[in-house]
């Protein structure tokens, strides 16, 4: 499921975990450019409740979605903690809005497990996995599954 | 202090040819994209040897022989022409015009940097 | 800097060379007997020649060679310039350029048409000339196995020992001018002392009294002999260049080599030294002195000549001039944020802050105006190379055809520039090869038996507009239909608007050419200008009038480029609009609101009643008739003719920077791009084109189904 499959199979991948609609989720490092606080975004006309608008990122106009909102989880909270993480897949860069970052995580592929049989197709697509941390069950975001905003919203 | 070479093209590759070789060489280069250009350089870089296109907008070769050798800055300096031109007439005119030696396009790396060194009397 | 980019250079060099080539030639059109224009055109062709000459790029070299020939004969008014000879210099210019870039694409050139070209070159030029052109041919031109022809003395001696050995006795005496000309004796030696065993012998005898010693003169003779395997010739070289500056006499001694210069008459005061310098005071006195002029600081400086060709230019790299408009975006940002602190700080007015901040402010414009402008260039090449391609497609066809392009410095993003060249060159061949009638039948209808094409680029509605316009038959509707049907594009029993019918001509597999030319039946169809057009974000229409003839109309958006914009706000939203697309803005007096229906709204300009399309609504944006008493933009749109635009206020006028908004997210109607203002926000750059067919959408249409992704049920 992941797209690993090459590395060794020890090899230690890192994510960054934070929550999103009260859920925890992760994004591989890689694919994290920045994480910024929240300001004020433009609105842009004709679109779906998860994207709240485009942001200025050192001139280059990025939309910025509600990660929790388009996980169908409600709109997230405003909160003082609330920080938009910037990430980059196929030439596209999107910010993702989530509640807050927790830490950083270092497991090996073998501790990420397949998404249990959900019957969302949807869901199942937009989570490539879970890793479980204590009490925790952290989910994989499929960055790709998120970026793809023509599916989505037009 | 290394010899001085002032260029004379209005061909960039040429140019730029011009000063891969030469300060490969260990030349300090200087160049101009036509005569008038050319004449004025020559008084502010006072090369050592001036190596000139013939045909150039605003002032060819010719004129920058000439003024060279007779204008305001009558100078001694060798004047090359580097040129794709082969005529005897045209050589004729240079060599009156006061030139130094005709070297012609394509010039050859090597052959020129030593034609240099030997009319600077200098190694650089 | 490698040889492979200086290669690369070179034909970057080459392709500024070849428009101004192509300029120059049209210039010539109109007067051939400018010789300033003339030459222009002669250093181009030559400055190809001689770069190519580096690159061994032999078949280059000699087509530039033939051609600049030819031109240098018009140059030496040793032949005049007629249509026939016009035209042979426009398609020698063509040739060129093929040759070029297959010298570059390191593929075949076009060897059928240089054959030919040359042949006709040739017929201009008398034997010698085209024999001289045969040496040429022969000459090694290989940039690395090159023996240079230098007339300077050959560093590389023949290997010696095996011919017979001479010996040769010289006799040089320079004159002043020698000296003059940058020639030094001591290096001529030099060059001889190459090809074999010399010895020199200097003759003091003219040396003058120490008072009456001019510097300048030349007063030492020189004995030389030589012992070499060389030949006569090979001697006479070397001096080839002071042959007029000195007394030279070379003889042949037919004595045996061992015999070295003992017989030779003793000079009053020998100075006898093998290999020279024989005493370095004395020759550099002689040669050093002549310098000074030099080395004086000569003040005069000759006259500028006004126009000094092309202007300088640097090249580079698109990444660096891309990171610099983000970091200058960044700067701006940086300014606005540092003004607003200072402001809240209300620092006493004694601080004397507030120039400084103005001036930074200003600065910081002028850097991101100067950055803006470096992406953006004007269509003037590409409209250039269009030229070209109607001057073949016309040949090909048999057709008189003229093409007039109009506003060709329309500055438009580069990117745009590169990938709109072959769509343009499609549409221009299309044009040429269906959309113009045979001379003699456009002569029957009472045309102009020269059909034209029109080119043309302009900046409307923040949009790059080109259009390629012929006055030929226009489309054949029927025609078109027919085959569309024939080939089970659509249905027979669909029935077409007008429109309709064009557009069938960008469905793939179309082609309605119905006697195969040489141009169509390539296998390219208008399918493949229009995706092309539609990754550059653009789009195409077609617009014909049977008899008068069609246009295409390529609409692109100014992905990076610059625009003049009013900053406006829509439900208290800021956003921008191209003040190019705005006609007039009024404040309108409530005596001339109309209402029409329920919601539609008229207002009267000058007796004529125009629709008003509040664009808070039209953009479903929340607090609708926020903006109703706000001032109305009139616009004259591609679809709905005259409209006024209610916006909220207008705020400044101003150059903005155009952000795409598809490259990260995607198209957003009514919206076509986006731009920063300064202080950092984004605002949306409104489309009025756009903007005015989303009411009706949204009145007379069910709306769309919500587009909630599936991803929200998880």
């Amino acid at each position: 499921m992941l797209d690993v499959t090459e590395a060794p199979t020890e090899a230690q991948f890192e994510f960054i975990t934070f929550s999103a609609g009260d859920q925890s989720f992760c994004l591989e490092i890689t694919q994290i450019r920045e994480i910024r606080r929240w300001t004020p975004v433009t609105k842009l006309p004709h679109t779906p409740d998860d994207v709240l608008g485009v942001m200025n990122l050192r001139g280059a106009v990025i939309p910025i979605f509600d990660l929790s909102a388009r996980f169908g989880l409600g709109e997230t909270v405003d909160n003082e903690r609330n920080v938009v993480i910037v990430a980059a897949g196929g030439g596209t860069t999107i910010g993702l809005l989530v509640e807050s970052v927790s830490e950083i995580l270092s497991v090996a592929k073998s501790a990420i497990q397949e998404t249990p049989d959900i019957k969302s197709e949807a869901a199942r697509q937009a989570i490539l996995g879970v890793i479980s941390v204590g009490e925790n069950m952290v989910r994989v975001v499929n960055l790709d599954a998120v970026l793809d905003t023509e599916g989505s919203s037009v | 202090m290394s010899t001085k070479v002032l260029a004379i093209d209005d061909s960039r590759t040429i140019r730029n040819l011009l000063r891969v070789s030469l300060e490969g060489a260990g030349f300090e280069y200087h160049s101009a994209c036509d005569g008038v250009e050319g004449v004025e350089q020559f008084s502010e870089v006072e090369p050592d040897v001036v190596i000139t296109d013939i045909n150039m907008p605003n002032m060819d070769g010719f004129g920058v022989i000439e003024n060279l050798r007779s204008g305001p800055n009558r100078t001694t300096v060798p004047i090359i022409v580097l040129t794709t031109e082969s005529g005897p007439d045209l050589k004729a005119r240079a060599r009156e015009a006061g030139a130094t030696g005709w070297i012609v396009k394509p010039f050859d790396d090597a052959s020129l940097v030593s034609v240099l060194r030997r009319l600077t009397g200098h190694v650089v | 800097m490698s040889n492979s980019s200086i290669r690369d250079t070179f034909f970057e060099e080459c392709e500024e060379l070849l428009e101004a080539l192509v300029e120059g030639l049209a210039a010539m059109e109109e007067n051939a007997s400018d010789m300033e224009v003339v030459n222009a055109v002669f250093r181009a062709v030559h400055s190809i020649k001689g770069g190519a000459g580096a690159f061994a790029l032999d078949r280059l070299v000699n087509f530039a060679h033939t051609f600049e020939t030819v031109m240098d004969k018009v140059r030496s008014k040793q032949l005049d310039v007629d249509e026939q000879l016009m035209m042979l210099f426009h398609r020698s210019g063509d040739q060129l350029a093929d040759l070029v870039e297959a010298a570059r694409d390191g593929r075949e050139p076009n060897a059928e048409s240089e054959a030919a070209i040359l042949k006709e070159l040739g017929a201009y030029l008398d034997d010698a000339e085209n024999e001289e052109e045969l040496a040429f041919d022969a000459a090694p031109l290989a940039f690395d196995a090159a023996p240079m022809a230098i007339d300077l003395p050959e560093a590389e001696a023949e290997p010696p020992g095996e011919p017979e050995q001479r010996r040769f006795d010289i006799r040089f005496r320079p004159s002043p001018a020698l000296y003059a000309n940058g020639h030094e004796p001591l290096l001529l030696f030099d060059a001889l002392a190459e090809l074999g065993t010399l010895s020199v012998i200097a003759d003091l005898s003219r040396l003058p009294e120490f008072d009456s010693f001019d510097p300048e003169d030349a007063v030492i003779d020189w004995r030389l002999t030589l012992q070499t395997s060389e030949d006569e010739t090979v001697l006479h070289e070397v001096f080839e260049f002071v042959d007029a500056l000195c007394e030279l006499e070379i003889e042949v001694s037919e004595e045996p080599a061992e015999s070295l210069p003992a017989d030779l008459p003793e000079p009053a005061d020998p100075i006898a030294a093998a290999p020279p310098p024989p005493d370095p005071a004395v020759p550099a006195a002689l040669t050093t002195e002549p310098q000074g002029p030099a080395q004086k600081p000569a003040k005069q400086s000759p006259p500028r000549d006004e126009p000094r060709g092309p202007r300088p230019t640097l090249r580079v790299d698109l990444d660096r001039v891309d990171r610099l408009i983000n970091t200058v975006g960044e700067l701006i940002i940086n300014q606005a944020m540092i003004s607003q602190r200072i402001e809240e700080l209300e620092l006493p007015a004694v601080a004397h802050l507030t120039n400084e901040l103005e001036a930074y402010k200003l600065l910081a414009r002028d850097i991101q105006e100067g950055v803006m402008a470096i992406r953006a260039q004007p269509v003037k090449p590409l409209f250039q190379r269009m030229s070209r391609i109607v001057r073949e497609a016309a040949e090909a066809t048999g057709k008189k055809v003229k093409l007039v392009t109009v506003g060709d410095s329309t500055e438009v993003d580069k990117t745009v520039i590169e990938r709109l060249a072959d769509p343009l060159t499609h549409m221009v061949r299309n044009a040429v090869d269906h959309g113009l009638e045979r001379p003699d039948k456009r002569s029957e209808l009472g045309k102009d038996p020269a059909g034209s094409i029109r080119l043309s680029a302009s900046h409307r509605s923040g949009s790059v507009f080109i259009e390629i316009a012929d006055d030929g038959a226009g489309l054949n509707r029927t025609r078109i239909l027919e085959k569309a049907i024939e080939k089970g594009l659509v249905s027979p029993e669909a029935e077409l608007s007008e429109q309709e019918i064009d557009n069938l001509l960008f469905l793939p597999g179309f082609s309605t050419a119905s006697e195969v030319s040489n141009l169509s039946g390539r296998g390219v169809g208008m399918d493949v200008v229009k995706n092309a057009v539609a990754a550059l974000g653009g789009r195409v229409s077609i617009a014909s009038t049977p008899g008068m003839g069609t246009t295409f109309t390529i609409v692109l958006p100014l992905t990076l480029a610059v625009m003049d914009g009013f900053v406006i706000s829509i439900a208290d939203q800021t956003m921008v609009i191209p003040i190019a697309s705005i006609i007039e803005t009024i404040r309108p007096n409530p005596r001339d609101l109309h209402c029409i229906g329920t919601d539609g709204e008229v207002i009267s300009v000058r007796g004529a009643y125009v629709p008003i399309v509040d664009v808070a609504r039209n953009l479903g944006l929340s607090g609708e008739g926020a903006d109703s008493s706000g001032v109305l933009l009139l616009v004259s749109t591609e679809g709905q003719g005259l409209t006024a635009l209610r916006v909220g206020a207008i705020h400044d006028q101003r150059q903005v920077v155009i952000k795409s908004l598809e490259s990260n997210y995607g198209a957003i109607a009514g919206v076509s791009a986006a731009t920063i203002l300064g202080d950092g926000k984004i605002a949306l750059i409104l489309d009025p084109d756009e903007l005015v067919k989303l009411t009706p959408a949204a009145l007379f249409l069910p709306p769309a189904p919500p587009p909630k992704p599936e991803l929200r049920h998880a």
